[in-house]
């Protein structure tokens, strides 16, 4: 029964990581390079939910107070948080992927758009750091301890909302890309930018979209860290990332179902490596699976050949 | 010499000996994500070898042998993790980095999470003199024959292995060498230090090593000194400044003009600081300077 809680909370932390997982792949799919701004919205995304639920926001905290009332105020912070990722996600977007053509087409100036996200992550934790600091933060959760039980298994109630909502997310993402225009349009682009935009595909309408997508998957990923958890800190980004993006490779680059797998693998195999082995032993499993993965298999378990190949 | 002066001397010399290491596989077109895992190694190793409870070597013998020991390890990583490009090498050193800091962390040995003291002290002159070694070393590196074929390899892979350069053999000795590099600037932190924590050997060294080296430019020797010179001496110049205006609030964001710095660098300058057009144009001005100095002579 206990190994059945842990499993339970693995698959709860999991779907946590899907969503990140998604984003990362997303990315890579559709545009051909590794994003670490995920991370940083990840992680901005948590500090605004914070900075409007205890009324650290630098501006506008009496307004959303007076609006929404002390029980409400998590609805607050989840527009403020939204908003203000999507807003972000555009700025990033005009730096990093409209850039990105290469000069010389030598080997290290694929790496162009990596390098940029990379400064962008840096710009972001330095500008929560110089706000808020870099001590762990807490809030008080809106929903208490609301949980039920079946049988003897517990379950908290927004951590099984939060986990049906990534899915369902991620269910509407993989409806939207097979049978929608803007899919087809995002698939024509995955395929090659040149031609898509020989077809008629306005590119650089496209691209932002993808960008806004990948940053609601972090914002809504973040906001339900925060009220699961409760607590978060300037690197929270980097810790949850870096666990994603070994879910991601496990589902194969570039697969929104694989990367839903191996997020709730990585989810569950995080919780088990604590409980068995301690917390301080969970990157060895977690690192060294993927590092054999990405030697012997670096399609992953549902990949395509085609996704990532001499590009970054 | 001052006790700031000098220990922003220290930053800078390891700075650059972790960048070269870097700069040598990306000199030929790959990046390396995993700094931090070789200088973890390194610093791990030589003060294992030095401590009176491991084997008690003497300091240099130390460091020479745990550069063999990194340059070991990253030889044999380097044939698997070679089979992979683009993203999946990024992703794969990654990887790779965080296993040895997670292995590291768990090694009662090595004093676990807490950390190992080191004995042996290096002073800053020995810090200095690795690090010029090390940027002479890498010139000369660049000059020989498995230099010019590592560039060919950064230009153009297909082109350089039509011309016969054996491409797999440049590679798993530019990784190497460069992992060998890494692992000496990490015994020469621990034995500067004295003291060696696998926490501090983490993603963002690596990200910030990487980011030296592609800022600095790829394409000459000299990017990486000017990358890790520029990144590590500008921002505390600036810090200066923004202390003596009597502003904390510059002085702390120091690093979102450095980001800012980097996004903006990309967009107007992506290949780097240092160009190999800017040598050639650098080196024919100077040359023409003195051709116009001996003209002027006669």
């Amino acid at each position: 029964m206990l190994l059945l809680q842990q499993l339970i909370n693995g698959l709860m932390l999991g779907g946590l990581y899907v969503m990140v997982a998604v984003a990362f792949t997303l990315i890579i799919g559709m545009l051909n390079f590794l994003n670490f701004t995920i991370p940083a919205l990840f992680m901005f995304a948590a500090m605004m939910m914070w900075a409007t639920m205890t009324g650290n926001l630098p501006f506008g905290n009496d307004f959303l107070f007076a609006i929404f009332g002390e029980h409400n105020i998590w609805i607050a912070g989840a527009i403020v948080s939204i908003v203000s990722i999507c807003l972000v996600s555009l700025i990033i977007e005009r730096f990093t992927y409209r850039y990105m053509k290469a000069k010389y087409g030598d080997a290290t100036e694929h790496a162009l758009p990596l390098v940029s996200s990379l400064g962008f992550l840096i710009i972001f934790e330095h500008l929560v750091i110089g706000q808020w600091g870099s001590d762990p933060l807490q809030i008080e959760s809106p929903f208490g301890d609301a949980t039920f039980t079946i049988g003897t298994l517990i379950f908290s109630y927004p951590q099984v909302i939060s986990l049906a909502l990534s899915l369902a997310i991620v269910f509407l993402l993989s409806h939207v890309i097979r049978h929608t225009k803007l899919g087809r349009a995002l698939r024509s682009i995955a395929e090659r930018p040149d031609t898509a935009t020989l077809m008629g595909v306005d590119v650089l309408r496209i691209v932002p979209v993808v960008y806004v997508i990948t940053g609601l998957l972090c914002a809504i990923s973040g906001i339900l860290f925060t009220i699961n958890y409760t607590s978060i800190d300037a690197y929270i980004g980097d810790t949850v990332a870096t666990v994603a993006i070994a879910g991601m490779v496990l589902g194969g680059l570039g697969n929104v179902w694989g990367a839903v797998v191996g997020g709730l693998f990585v989810g569950i195999l995080e919780v088990f490596s604590i409980y068995i082995v301690g917390a301080d032993f969970v990157k060895v499993p977690i690192w060294g699976l993927l590092l054999l993965i990405l030697v012997f298999k670096p399609t992953g378990l549902f990949g395509h050949t085609a996704i990532g190949k001499g590009k970054f | 010499m001052s006790g700031y002066i000098e220990a922003q001397l220290i930053i800078l010399c390891l700075s650059v000996i972790y960048a070269y290491a870097i700069f040598l596989p990306a000199a030929s077109g790959q990046l390396n994500l995993g700094a931090a895992g070789f200088i973890t190694l390194g610093a791990y190793t030589s003060g294992w070898l030095n401590a009176s409870d491991g084997l008690g070597l003497p300091m240099a013998l130390g460091i020479v042998l745990s550069m063999l020991f990194v340059g070991a390890i990253g030889f044999a990583i380097s044939l698997p993790i070679l089979r992979t490009r683009g993203v999946y090498m990024v992703l794969a050193t990654f990887a790779f980095a965080e296993v040895v800091s997670g292995i590291a962390i768990n090694m009662e040995f090595l004093g676990g999470a807490a950390g190992m003291p080191v004995d042996a002290h290096a002073p800053v002159e020995i810090v200095v003199a690795v690090a010029i070694a090390v940027v002479l070393f890498c010139f000369y590196f660049m000059s020989t024959r498995l230099g010019l074929a590592l560039r060919s390899i950064h230009d153009d892979e297909s082109v350089a292995l039509l011309f016969g350069v054996n491409v797999r053999t440049a590679r798993v000795v530019a990784f190497t060498v460069g992992g060998m590099l890494a692992g000496l600037g990490g015994a020469i932190y621990g034995h500067h230090y004295n003291y060696v924590e696998a926490q501090t050997f983490n993603v963002l060294l690596s990200i910030y090593i990487l980011l030296y080296v592609l800022l600095g430019g790829t394409q000459t020797a000299w990017g990486p000194l000017v990358g890790a010179a520029f990144f590590t001496v500008l921002p505390e110049i600036f810090r200066q400044l923004a202390i003596s205006m009597g502003s904390d609030w510059l002085a702390d964001s120091r690093f979102i003009f450095f980001g800012m710095f980097i996004v903006l660098m990309m967009v107007v300058r992506p290949e780097g600081v240092v160009t190999r057009t800017m040598q050639d144009r650098c080196a024919g001005y100077l040359s023409g300077r003195r051709a116009r100095a001996a003209a002027a002579g006669e």
